[in-house]
């Protein structure tokens, strides 16, 4: 480590303190537990003060703090965040007691006790603030806001150790983890401690916490632990690749949001692809961090496939359109069924399917015409069906399928009906969401439920008479009336 | 993982040795939450190899009679026995269902995870599951006629499907007796008959199976034994001789007994005033 120049040095502090707070944050994203990384970093807050009263009030330490964190000594380092830790565990206790003991919710004990502890340190901070003898007011900004510039060598030795002990325990505990997050009353029944493990995961996450304070500050910490989870999580359905994912991603962000505060971008190309135009030169590293890890989520929210909500939009909209064609197919097929009536002998007729027109479909489905329009020019593409001077016709092939969807259509309705006690005038619409759904061998049972009550047409291929009236079935009749 | 053990224990799993004890005993048991009792002074004991049910009202403790004796729920006072010895010494001989609800389906895991996960209380501390216990894992899905979906994300099953997973988890277990919290909890028809052949199964090859079940027509078709609850012991006993009118009158009927009354007392008196 002792090659590093500075920047590379900060470097790997944030890259292995994002990389961590994303693994062991993805713990605390799955078990439903991310508020207590916010509980943790902000309780973190008064243990830090009183850490620091502490080296400044015993003499012989009263000038070791220097200006900045990178001018402490190692040991205070130590100690101030030992004092973070434990304040940040006394936080995770009083939670735990609050919603134990009291009617109070666990979420309304979290922002209870983070409102307390962070403005008991608030209060502490501007109280040394105004100490005279505070020679190091600086040390404890660090700390609020995050300075990862001023990184030590020590710094990053100690979140090399953190990060190495972290992800040695996810490793070998990885199997005890997994089953006490997913199901506790499981683990317990088959004996594992759960209060043992659950103590070692929020320890883990305490201690992750409290190493990168100095980096990206107390607010900014809870979002290394939560987001990095977050956003790998759309990424897959493993448990395993999603802490590889999660790490690479804090990781990612940890290199990223340096280099750009950094400036080394602008160095190396001459411009800065992040900058935008502006200088990124003196951005605090913290923050950028975060917005970069901000941004990997959003890409993965947005971009990832099946559960991204593009892919999700995409999936959404192929169902709806599905839902479309058959409404058309449909609506064609009961348009020219008088045409398709068998004849006296029962055979299917020969003769062509019916021109429907457009005016006919916007009427029946209560299209525009526009969309009607659009939907024939889908089916004449497909051919399904063959343009004709005012709409459109069924082809063979289109026929067959409308056949397959009417008849799926009302053999649902009759289902309805006969096992459902629905109303046969309502059953239209309640077969217009399920029967897209149906399953090939759903349509089976069906058949078989409905042929049990004979209540099916013999030939088993053909289309049940609809079970309520239809508007071209209406109008053939009043035809038929008017001719007698 | 092992609790102390008393040497009354130890002479009585000695005794027992020679004549073998019942699957499950359960001497004056009292579960409390926040002081406020769920059950009262169970007294029971379960014959080996039997389908048994546990029957009774909404709220009655049928499931915090299992979570008591799988040490998940707090006792008050009494003593529970597997086989004659303390639960935290049996563990190996004791499989579990938990009910489909508790757990968040949205996990990144597979079926074939969560039912390797059957496998874990053998496994011990740090040992990953290997090949053997995936063969296990995978034997157990087609147990249960879910060897298709190994590799699905569990969110992506139907409810019976889940609850098949649960199952076989148990299954992976290898237990001799299993205790089962609404195994037929919103599943159909056809799942629910499906899991009944599998119980058959397991009582017929020995094992002793325990069932928290809501249907009362269907008490009799599935459980060779019953256990009547309703806050306290009501019954228990072959199903036959014991799922009679007069004791469900008394497990279902009369909805404020004497004991509901001394519950509202105690949860009035700790109420501000």
């Amino acid at each position: 480590m002792n090659g590093l120049s500075n920047t590379q040095l900060v470097l790997l502090g944030t890259s292995l303190l994002g990389g961590v707070a994303g693994v062991i944050g993805s713990f605390a994203v799955l078990r439903r537990r991310a508020l207590v990384g916010d509980l943790l970093a902000h309780s973190a807050l008064p243990g830090l003060c009183v850490a620091f009263l502490l080296l400044n009030s015993s003499s012989t330490l009263g000038r070791a703090g220097g200006e900045t964190a990178s001018a402490t000594h190692p040991w205070q380092f130590t100690v101030m965040l030992a004092g973070a830790f434990i304040a940040g565990l006394i936080g995770v206790v009083a939670v735990t007691l609050i919603s134990r003991w009291t009617r109070t919710k666990e979420d309304a004990a979290i922002g209870i006790v983070l409102g307390t502890f962070f403005g008991a340190g608030v209060v502490l901070s501007s109280w040394i603030q105004n100490l005279p003898s505070a020679s190091s007011k600086a040390g404890l900004q660090t700390y609020i806001y995050g300075q990862a510039a001023g990184m030590t060598r020590e710094d990053v030795w100690f979140i090399t150790a953190v990060s190495a002990a972290c992800l040695i325990l996810v490793m070998m505990l990885y199997k005890e983890f997994m089953v006490f997050s997913f199901d506790p009353g499981f683990a317990q029944a088959q004996g594992w401690p759960t209060l043992t493990l659950d103590l070692t995961m929020m320890g883990a996450l305490a201690l992750v916490t409290v190493v990168g304070l100095p980096t990206v500050g107390v607010v900014l910490m809870a979002a290394m632990l939560i987001l990095p989870g977050a956003a790998a999580r759309f990424w897959t359905d493993r448990l395993g690749r999603m802490l590889v994912i999660s790490g690479v991603i804090g990781a990612g962000s940890g290199v990223l949001g340096t280099l750009i505060s950094a400036g080394v971008f602008e160095e190396t190309f001459g411009f800065d692809p992040f900058s935008f135009g502006y200088n990124t030169r003196n951005l605090p590293t913290g923050p950028v961090i975060v917005l970069c890890a901000t941004s990997l989520f959003a890409i993965s929210m947005l971009l990832a496939p099946r559960r991204g909500v593009i892919a999700k939009i995409a999936r959404r909209e192929a169902v709806r359109r599905r839902i479309q064609h058959d409404h058309l197919l449909r609506s064609l097929y009961e348009l020219s069924e008088p045409s398709l009536a068998p004849s006296a002998s029962g055979a299917v007729s020969t003769a062509q399917p019916a021109e429907v027109t457009i005016a006919q479909l916007t009427e029946d489905r209560s299209w525009s015409a526009w969309r009607a329009g659009r939907l024939i020019r889908w089916a004449n593409a497909r051919g399904l069906t063959q343009p004709t001077p005012h709409g459109a016709r069924l082809t063979p092939d289109g026929l067959n399928r409308a056949r397959r969807i009417v008849r799926a259509h009302r053999m649902w309705e009759l289902f309805l009906i006969s096992g459902a006690d629905i109303a046969p005038d309502h059953v239209d619409r309640d077969a217009d969401s399920i029967e897209h759904f149906l399953t090939p061998e759903m349509v089976a049972k069906l058949e078989a439920e409905l042929a049990a009550q004979r209540k099916l047409p013999t030939a088993p291929d053909d289309v049940p008479d609809s079970p309520h009236a239809l508007a071209s079935k209406d109008a053939a009749r009043v035809d038929g009336g008017a001719a007698l | 993982m092992n609790p102390s053990v008393t040497d009354a224990d130890r002479a009585a799993a000695a005794a027992i040795n020679t004549r073998r004890a019942p699957p499950l005993e359960i001497h004056d048991m009292t579960v409390a939450y926040h002081r406020k009792p769920v059950l009262w002074d169970i007294d029971l004991v379960a014959p080996e190899g039997q389908l048994i049910g546990i029957v009774g009202p909404n709220g009655a403790g049928k499931s915090t009679l299992i979570k008591a004796v799988l040490g998940l729920a707090p006792l008050a006072s009494g003593k529970v026995r597997i086989y004659g010895l303390p639960y935290s010494q049996q563990r190996h001989l004791v499989g579990y269902v938990p009910q489909r609800e508790t757990v968040d389906w949205d996990f990144p895991v597979t079926a074939l995870d969560v039912v390797m996960m059957g496998t874990y209380g053998r496994l011990g501390w740090f040992r990953r599951p290997g090949v053997a216990e995936k063969r296990l894992a995978e034997e157990c899905l087609e147990k249960v006629g879910m060897a298709a979906y190994a590799k699905r994300q569990i969110q992506q099953l139907s409810g019976g499907q889940q609850q098949r997973i649960f199952l076989a988890r148990a299954l992976a277990q290898d237990a001799q007796v299993y205790f089962m919290d609404e195994p037929f909890a919103g599943v159909d028809a056809a799942t629910e008959q499906a899991i009944v052949v599998l119980l058959q199964a397991l009582r017929n090859s020995g094992k002793t199976v325990f069932v928290v079940h809501h249907e009362l027509q269907t008490v009799r078709q599935y459980f060779d034994f019953v256990i009547l609850l309703n806050l306290r012991l009501v019954a228990a006993g072959p199903t036959a001789t014991t799922f009679t009118r007069a004791n469900l009158q008394q497990t279902y009927g009369g909805r404020l007994t004497i004991l509901d009354e001394a519950v509202e007392a105690v949860r009035l008196g700790e109420a501000p005033r």
